[in-house]
């Protein structure tokens, strides 16, 4: 096999990790609009603020230590010298929880009838809310977040495939990111949790039953306020995946938040009710966008991945209206 | 008891179809628009020009314009930021292609030119609704962008990649760069924003209006009847396009004077725009201008309030306003899911009646 040929293997196989990260942030997207018809655009953010909540209790940082030094003219910063991962992360989960009661019960149940859009505008409120308490409470410098997941350059993948090249040609190894492989390891293990979460326990069909119908589900005695906050809650465990996997590749700052509007061309591309056209969406945009950005972008000045993926997005759109795995859209008047 | 519709006859029909039927309303805003041309440019000093005015007035233009396409037609856009750089690109092609062309039709030209971009990423709205166009919008904004960092052409090679808004005089007197005196560039933004915002106002209340409102609240309805979809979506993504493309040119020569297309378009303006309606109220001109200003002031009076009064630190703040905006973005959506301007339409309601209880 020529370099070439290699480097465009090992472009494919970048595009597909990069895909998975962002069918991680997807899948948050999906399964809140299938529950509840909201698009939450508060997505990305949920996930910094897992993140950014996960570093705090990890290095054991009094929240709002800054306003509060600001306000009183204290010097407080730590309590303590911090807490294991899995304690930290439980912890998180937990705060997790909180938050998506607290949403439901503060935001949603007050706009529950209005139409969709209106529901959107909201989670760009809340997502702005969000980014502002969650720096507000650790902080808005630069962290860096371990929970232990290895990372770095595989040299075993490397060596391995220093061999696959023809005779007379110099290469030298693919390159593959441990926390990439890591990241889809635990996305296949999300997602298979998930199914068998809704398929097999008596919540999960409650779940799937709101999906299907809001008011059939209320008729039989499925509680909506409950389900919101599950399904919020399932979301902000999945935003902290999120949130883990982004933190550990590129630090945790505000920046983590714009995973979100990576997701949405992802969310357009899979359609917004399937869980596995979130995977295979994220999929496709991080290969497409890995491919351009490897034989055209050099062309017309790279940094193409910026728009690549949306414009993608739209072409398959024009054939597709509904996405690759949506459901039908049927409009009656 | 003073301000109501009955007891003001109107004797012929050109009196019945003028823009503000009620007398009251008519005397208002002759006297805001009085005031705006003949007083404050006597008392206009640099800080109110750069720091309220301009930018009110050039925000509520592109407000004005997202409106017709998301509050008219109910085609949501996230494309603003970029629409608005088409327009500052434009303007800065056009002055520096021709110094001599009036800098009105500069702008002007400008905003044809965004009118024009505007129908060619309007084009999927044909096919695509709802979320799924919003996502698409996003297309042209990251687009956009990222074309007027990389083609130089854009930016006349200039070794920065900044544009710069050259020196233009009309009758004269500098509009643009840094010796503009300040009631000539927020004279130049007020008669663009008074033109056009009299023109929106007709023009939502006309035949193209009425068309953008059939298909907002149901597009297949309002093909049965006869609205040609075609005709309509692109004529408000080509007219909320236009007025977006005025108010970049309009930023970028006339109040910023120097432009980076990330920084000064990135996707934030996008949203912000649309706060601006939303709290303002869709499908309202008087909401455009009243979201414009309260989504730019507020967070400038925060500011002011923390940081030069309780001397806050200005990071510390800025985090504050973000939580502030978002709950307020909440709250309104919440109390008042029609915007600010529906406040208004209530006090109407009540002035109609009053003193009377029913």
């Amino acid at each position: 096999m020529t370099p070439d040929f290699l480097n465009t293997i090992e472009v494919i196989l970048n595009g597909l990790m990069a895909g998975v990260m962002y069918s991680l942030v997807a899948l948050g997207f999906v399964l809140i609009f299938k529950a509840s018809g909201i698009f939450n655009y508060a997505q990305g953010v949920m996930a910094l603020f897992a993140a950014l909540t996960l570093v705090g209790f990890q290095t054991g940082q009094i929240p709002f230590a800054h306003l509060v030094n600001e306000i009183f003219g204290t010097q407080i910063h730590h309590w303590g010298p911090g807490m294991n991962n899995l304690l930290a992360i439980l912890l998180t989960i937990l705060v997790m929880i909180v938050f998506a009661w607290l949403v439901e019960k503060l935001v949603l149940q007050h706009i529950v009838n209005q139409e969709p859009i209106i529901l959107f505008m909201a989670t760009i409120g809340l997502a702005f809310f969000m980014e502002g308490i969650g720096d507000l409470m650790w902080g808005a410098d630069l962290k860096t977040l371990d929970v232990g997941i290895p990372s770095g350059g595989s040299f075993w993948w490397e060596d391995v495939t220093r061999t696959w090249v023809s005779e007379g040609h110099e290469y030298y190894g693919m390159y593959i990111d441990l926390l990439d492989v890591w990241a889809a390891g635990i996305a296949v293990l999300l997602v298979t949790v998930l199914t068998l979460f809704s398929q097999y326990t008596k919540t999960g069909r409650a779940l799937r039953a709101v999906a299907d119908d809001h008011q059939a589900a209320l008729t039989v005695g499925i509680s909506l306020r409950s389900i919101w906050v599950i399904v919020w809650s399932i979301a902000g465990i999945v935003a902290l995946v999120a949130g883990i996997m982004w933190g550990s590749k590129s630090g945790v700052q505000f920046s983590l938040s714009l995973i979100a509007l990576k997701a949405l061309p992802v969310l357009i591309l899979g359609g917004f009710t399937s869980i596995p056209g979130a995977i295979i969406g994220g999929l496709i945009i991080g290969v497409g966008e890995k491919l351009f950005e490897f034989w055209i972008g050099p062309l017309v000045g790279g940094a193409t991945e910026n728009w690549f993926a949306y414009v993608l997005a739209l072409f398959f759109l024009m054939f597709r209206p509904q996405g690759l795995f949506g459901e039908r859209i049927i409009e009656r008047v | 008891m003073f301000y109501r519709e009955s007891g003001d006859f109107k004797t012929s029909y050109i009196q019945d179809q003028q823009i503000f039927p009620i007398l009251q309303d008519r005397v208002f805003v002759t006297v805001i628009i009085a005031f705006a041309f003949l007083v404050v440019p006597f008392l206009i000093n640099d800080y109110w020009e750069k720091s309220v005015l301009l930018p009110v007035l050039i925000w509520s233009l592109a407000a004005i314009g997202l409106n017709i396409l998301t509050g008219y037609c109910g085609q949501v856009s996230l494309g603003t930021g970029g629409f608005m750089a088409v327009g500052a690109y434009a303007s800065y092609k056009f002055t520096t292609a021709f110094p001599e062309l009036n800098l009105f039709i500069v702008v002007l030209l400008s905003g044809g030119v965004t009118a024009m971009v505007g129908i060619l990423f309007g084009l999927p709205s044909l096919r695509i609704k709802g979320f799924y166009l919003a996502v698409a919008t996003l297309a042209s904004q990251f687009f956009l962008v990222w074309l007027f960092n990389k083609v130089p052409w854009f930016y006349n090679y200039s070794a920065s990649g900044q544009i710069n808004a050259p020196e233009r005089l009309i009758a004269g007197i500098a509009v643009t760069g840094p010796n503009a005196p300040p009631w000539a560039t927020y004279l130049f933004c007020l008669v663009f924003v008074v033109v056009f915002a009299l023109v929106a106002k007709n023009l939502t209340r006309g035949r193209f209006g009425r068309s953008w409102m059939a298909i907002r609240d149901m597009d297949i309805a309002a093909e049965i009847i006869g609205v040609a979809p075609l005709k309509a979506k692109l004529s408000a993504f080509s007219i909320s396009s236009f007025y977006i493309g005025i108010a970049g040119a309009l930023f970028f020569l006339v109040y910023l004077g120097a432009v980076e297309p990330t920084e000064a378009f990135g996707i934030d303006k996008s949203f912000l725009v649309l706060f601006m309606i939303i709290i303002g109220g869709l499908g309202s001109i008087l909401g455009s201008f009243i979201g414009a200003a309260f989504m730019f002031l507020m967070p400038v009076l925060i500011k002011n309030i923390l940081v030069n009064g309780l001397g806050w630190s200005p990071d510390i703040v800025a985090h504050l306003i973000l939580m502030i905006v978002g709950g307020l973005i909440m709250f309104f959506l919440i109390v008042e899911p029609h915007g600010l301007a529906q406040l208004w339409r209530v006090t109407k309601e009540k002035l109609r009646l009053w003193p009377f209880p029913h």
